[in-house]
């Protein structure tokens, strides 16, 4: 390994680690929005949305990432919706993750128990009230698992925006090895990013589960 | 909307294809998992601080880089590092079955730990044993633990091998593209139709799957 090389190479993956991150962010952000909504339509059984949502998150959690990426970038503009290259990966993985999301959120307020919900009444919360101050914040406590997990997978899964060029780690690894062919240095640079992307994460999400594990109530 | 394009000649016929290239590998590297998943899992249980290290860190690593990433590695780096030149397929099952294998592995580990003691003296105290043990008190408990979850990584295995376009394996995305690309001045909204189709040739793959490790796991809850 040429150490050279690798100095030389740092500011590009440092640049595409950024656009990684803030894209991975952005789509994490969306996911999560979208989770919570189709979960709670989902859990309450309301009609006509529960149905949507429901078929929402099937599509999506049965078929591949790069597949959906595909059909947003270069299928959908032919019928007349063009996006850039970036919106697509962000729009792309949130509704990924949001399927993801959904399912993990909705085993959460699935898990609270009727007796909370009574409870509650009993004291005369309205419904608003119930659903924010008891039922919500019980089912985030028990589906951080969940979403420890989805958002550690949905950081991987930000490697496919290669496939609609998106200039992320994975382009850039691509692209030094055919431009220069220094393959050990930009696949061990490769690999450096993406452990120093995701261990602290990981290592975030472990704590995180731990503290709630403690203030587990009402399950 | 470039749905058309699919029934000239064989097109479709070489979008299942294609479809038919991901599936053997995904299926390949399934077996292969299955197998090693079942005897690293049953090593791990063994608790030797050396073989639980080796094992913590190949877990952790190969979950924690995205496949993508392995991919080229294997694809790449070992061309590169070792001079060996393998065939993309090659690459491909192997990569899929490292990460198919560290799955299964922690799955066999936890439902392996799972069982209490209780199973195994109770068993003893009946006189069974340690055969009769496990194939009549663990090992049917452990499928009913396993099962579901296994169905499940056959997803998504299924979902992950779309990748393996990314180093030059010609399956239903490539050749979608090679059709969108062959007819793109007689039907220039091929890409849609072609797209389209891939995405719910792949749904309708993997949904029926999940629907059975669901109905399964939702079965043997108790």
């Amino acid at each position: 390994m040429d150490p050279e090389v690798l100095i030389d190479y740092f500011p590009r993956y440092a640049e595409a680690f950024l656009l990684t991150v803030r894209l991975g962010f952005t789509g994490i952000f969306i996911a999560f929005v979208l989770g919570i909504v189709s979960a709670f339509f989902m859990h309450f059984k309301v009609p006509v949305l529960s149905q949507f949502f429901g078929g929402y998150i099937e599509v999506f959690r049965n078929t591949p990432l790069l597949v959906q990426l595909f059909f947003i970038y270069f299928g959908l503009p032919k019928i007349g919706i063009a996006t850039s290259a970036e919106v697509c990966g962000a729009i792309g993985l949130g509704l990924l993750g949001g399927s993801y999301m959904a399912e993990g959120f909705r085993s959460g307020l699935d898990a609270v128990s009727v007796s909370q919900t009574e409870s509650a009444l009993a004291l005369g919360m309205t419904g608003g009230q119930i659903f924010f101050n008891v039922i919500f914040p019980e089912a985030f406590t028990l589906s951080v698992p969940a979403i420890v997990a989805n958002v550690i997978f949905l950081l991987k899964e930000t490697s496919i925006f290669s496939a609609i060029s998106l200039m992320d780690l994975m382009f850039t690894a691509k692209d030094l090895i055919g431009l220069y062919y220094n393959t050990t240095e930009a696949l061990f640079l490769l690999v450096v990013f993406y452990i120093v992307m995701l261990i602290p994460v990981s290592v975030a999400g472990n704590l995180i589960e731990r503290k709630v594990r403690y203030k587990m109530f009402g399950a | 909307m470039g749905f058309e394009v699919l029934l000239k000649g064989s097109n479709m016929a070489r979008l299942l294809s294609g479809l038919g290239v991901a599936l053997k590998i995904s299926l390949i590297s399934v077996l292969i998992s299955i197998v090693l998943g079942v005897i690293l899992g049953s090593i791990m249980t063994l608790k030797k601080p050396v073989i639980t290290f080796i094992s913590k860190f190949y877990l952790e690593f190969i979950r924690i880089m995205p496949q993508m990433v392995l991919l080229f590695l294997v694809f790449f780096g070992t061309t590169k590092a070792l001079g060996i030149s393998m065939s993309a397929e090659t690459a491909s099952v192997i990569v899929f079955s490292l990460w198919g294998t560290a799955e299964m592995s922690d799955l066999v580990r936890g439902a392996l730990s799972g069982i209490p003691v209780i199973q195994y003296e109770s068993s003893y105290s009946l006189g069974m044993t340690v055969g009769q043990t496990y194939i009549h008190v663990i090992i049917p408990q452990i499928i009913r633990r396993m099962l579901p979850l296994s169905i499940n990584l056959v997803t998504r295995m299924i979902k992950t091998t779309s990748l393996v376009m990314m180093i030059g394996i010609v399956e239903v995305l490539k050749v979608g593209q090679q059709i969108i690309e062959a007819n793109r001045k007689s039907s220039p909204n091929a890409a849609f139709g072609v797209y389209a189709t891939v995405f719910i040739l792949y749904f309708l793959v993997c949904w029926p799957i999940s629907i059975l490790s669901k109905y399964l796991e939702k079965k043997w809850e108790s």
